[in-house]
């Protein structure tokens, strides 16, 4: 009742925005839309939805925080799931659950940060390539053919190898393997549109360079990257986990999901539970994030195939 | 064509000049003194000098690429600065394995890839397309270390189906060595001992680097097979009466080929990188094995080798890729 309210200033403020969003909105409600007619893409939404839930509230969910940074109890270890310990203990005792839980809410920093670093270094290149063209153009293409060039964990072991181990190396070493495949994506997509006629018509109307690429460049790059970044927040916590397995990423005890499993393996066969649960985290979140992806490229980015 | 060839030759030399670049500078940022490392802990200063010395490791970054790059263009990838061994050396011991694995893998997962791509866009939206697309979707989620250990746990520890790990067992002996891949050189010797043990070893490993390759080669040629039995030259053909197998299998499928063949040449590289993660679950004597060996311990000229010598596959499979679009596009041409 009080939405139709004009007097109500807070209201009439909403209703403006909402409005002047008009179109903006019609189009998230289709892509909401379309989204949910696809059984895999609701899939992908939910196993994404748990994974940021239990990211966000993993530390009030768990039931002993002391096991994540390293807490002993050997009168516990190694013990198989049961009530208390939902998914058994490790070989020092701690609650494979409770790590597992806040291995979530590092992995969900793990693939943001790479993903920002990569979209930081790889868009403005992209943009700048397919803009400017000419000599810069094949500059940074050349650049960034060399680093698709090399099989990408066998690059992020060798910078990982370079830097030493641990965690914060291994996301460095990931975000430099990941910018080029951003700017293939951009420099692609900017090529084809500085053509369009509407920003024929932005620059005949003297509209700046940096006018042209914030406000006509950027905004219709921007579906691209969302579907790439969504499928590469799966592929980034997965590589990270591949290199915390090898032991050049993520140091014990952190609670990552790869270190775990590394740890894992050496009690197998007898104490399966320790290298299984993680595993199962990450095959449900990178599943999720894929699912998701697959989804909204299907209905952002509907000419893109791979 | 021959053209072509060679100027896709001229531009992987340059792009594995600007390769050794990338992989020297990222060798030289390392935050410790390599010299040190290798000295130990206990080492006096002089003992570290005339580790600097031997490594050229005092002389400017410039000078050092240049010798490096001398270096390689002889085939010389410098010595290993733990084991002092020469990385050449090393890496010749440990190439066919990795090798014999990645052709296994890759010859798996396009036959399969492609058989079950067809079965699911023909049988649409039976049990065969929806097992099909749901091993299509998972395959590429599935950490690959991780399915390893599992089918070790299951297969190999419990049921005993396979050995869990290694390329033979300990009791046999390697095969007289002609191509260096067990399995040929089993079969060409005759020695049916080595093939079936050389067989049950590789089976594992190279299903579980297979996985994602053989799930994307699926998923496209999926997708592009429906796509193109929908298209007019289909329907001609049928009205022409040629056989339903006949226009899957030949007319078809050369066209929905097309794209997989960009998906094999990519999924390539991601197979090249996975020989890490699994010839480190199977304990695989391949140069995957030997990269994390040596990174783990910043022993940098391994790495750098096997970065180099895995990245000139890479675009020597590219190159292969892009020469078969024209094998099975006539239309495509060269310039």
């Amino acid at each position: 009742m009080n939405s139709t309210n004009p007097t109500n200033p807070i209201n009439s403020t909403w209703t403006r925005w909402k409005r002047e969003r008009e179109s903006q909105i019609r189009s998230l409600k289709l892509t909401v839309y379309t989204l949910s007619r696809s059984p895999l893409s609701v899939i992908g939404f939910c196993f994404v939805l748990v994974f940021l839930v239990i990211a966000l509230i993993g530390p009030w969910i768990i039931t002993y925080p002391g096991d994540i940074k390293g807490a002993i109890h050997m009168d516990q270890k190694l013990r198989p799931p049961s009530p208390s310990h939902p998914f058994g203990t490790d070989e020092v005792g701690r609650d494979i659950y409770s790590r597992v839980i806040i291995g979530t809410g590092l992995s969900l920093q793990i693939g943001l940060i790479i993903i920002f670093v990569a979209m930081g270094i790889g868009v403005p290149l992209g943009i700048i390539a397919g803009y400017f063209g000419g000599w810069v153009n094949e500059f940074i293409m050349r650049i960034t053919d060399i680093f698709l060039s090399i099989p990408g964990l066998l690059l992020a072991l060798a910078i990982v190898g370079a830097l030493g181990p641990g965690i914060k190396n291994a996301m460095l070493a990931l975000s430099i393997v990941w910018w080029p495949g951003y700017v293939r994506l951009v420099q692609g997509k900017t090529l084809s549109l500085r053509e369009e006629s509407f920003v024929e018509a932005a620059k005949s109307i003297g509209a700046s360079k940096l006018r042209i690429v914030f406000n006509h460049i950027l905004p219709n790059c921007t579906s691209p990257i969302i579907v790439k970044a969504s499928m590469d927040m799966g592929m980034a916590i997965l590589f990270a986990a591949n290199l915390g397995f090898i032991g050049v990423g993520a140091q014990p005890p952190i609670p990552e999901w790869g270190a775990m499993i590394s740890t894992g393996r050496n009690y197998l066969p007898d104490h399966w539970w320790m290298a299984t649960f993680p595993g199962l985290a990450i095959l449900i979140t990178v599943l999720g994030f894929n699912l998701l992806g697959d989804g909204l490229r299907d209905v952002l980015d509907p000419q893109s195939r791979i | 064509m021959k053209r072509y060839i060679l100027k896709r030759l001229l531009s992987i030399a340059i792009t594995l000049i600007g390769l050794s670049i990338v992989v020297f500078a990222v060798s030289r940022i390392a935050p410790g003194d390599p010299a040190k490392l290798a000295a130990g802990p206990d080492a006096t200063e002089e003992m570290v000098q005339v580790i600097r010395k031997e490594f050229r490791l005092d002389q400017p970054l410039v000078i050092q690429y240049v010798s490096y790059m001398r270096g390689l263009l002889k085939g010389n990838f410098g010595r290993s600065i733990r084991t002092r061994h020469q990385v050449w050396e090393d890496i010749k011991l440990f190439l066919p394995a990795t090798f014999e694995l990645v052709f296994v893998s890759i010859s798996f997962a396009i036959i399969f890839g492609i058989l079950f791509g067809v079965l699911s866009a023909v049988y649409r939206d039976t049990w065969i397309d929806h097992s099909a697309r749901f091993f299509s979707v998972t395959g590429v989620a599935i950490p690959m270390f991780w399915l390893g250990i599992m089918l070790q746990l299951l297969l190999a520890a419990r049921f005993h189906l396979f050995p869990i790990g290694g390329r033979l067992d300990t009791m046999i002996n390697s095969p007289i060595s002609i191509t260096r891949f067990f399995l040929v050189d089993g079969l060409i010797t005759g020695n049916w001992v080595v093939f079936k043990n050389a067989l049950s070893h590789i089976i594992l490993p190279a299903f579980v680097l297979s996985f994602p390759a053989l799930a994307s080669i699926t998923r496209i040629n999926r997708a592009e097979m429906l796509e193109v039995l929908h298209k007019d030259f289909v329907l001609n053909e049928k009205a022409q009466g040629i056989s339903e197998r006949l226009i899957i299998a030949k007319y078809a499928l050369k066209n929905a080929l097309i794209p997989t063949l960009t998906m094999i040449g990519l999924r390539y590289g991601w197979m090249l990188g996975g020989t890490i993660l699994v010839e480190t679950v199977f304990d695989w004597p391949g140069i995957g094995y030997y990269a994390v060996a040596a990174a783990v311990y910043s022993d940098f000229q391994p790495v750098m080798a096997v970065t180099v010598i895995l990245g000139l596959n890479f675009m020597l499979a590219n190159l292969l890729v892009d020469m078969g679009y024209g094998f099975l596009d006539p239309r495509v041409r060269y310039e």
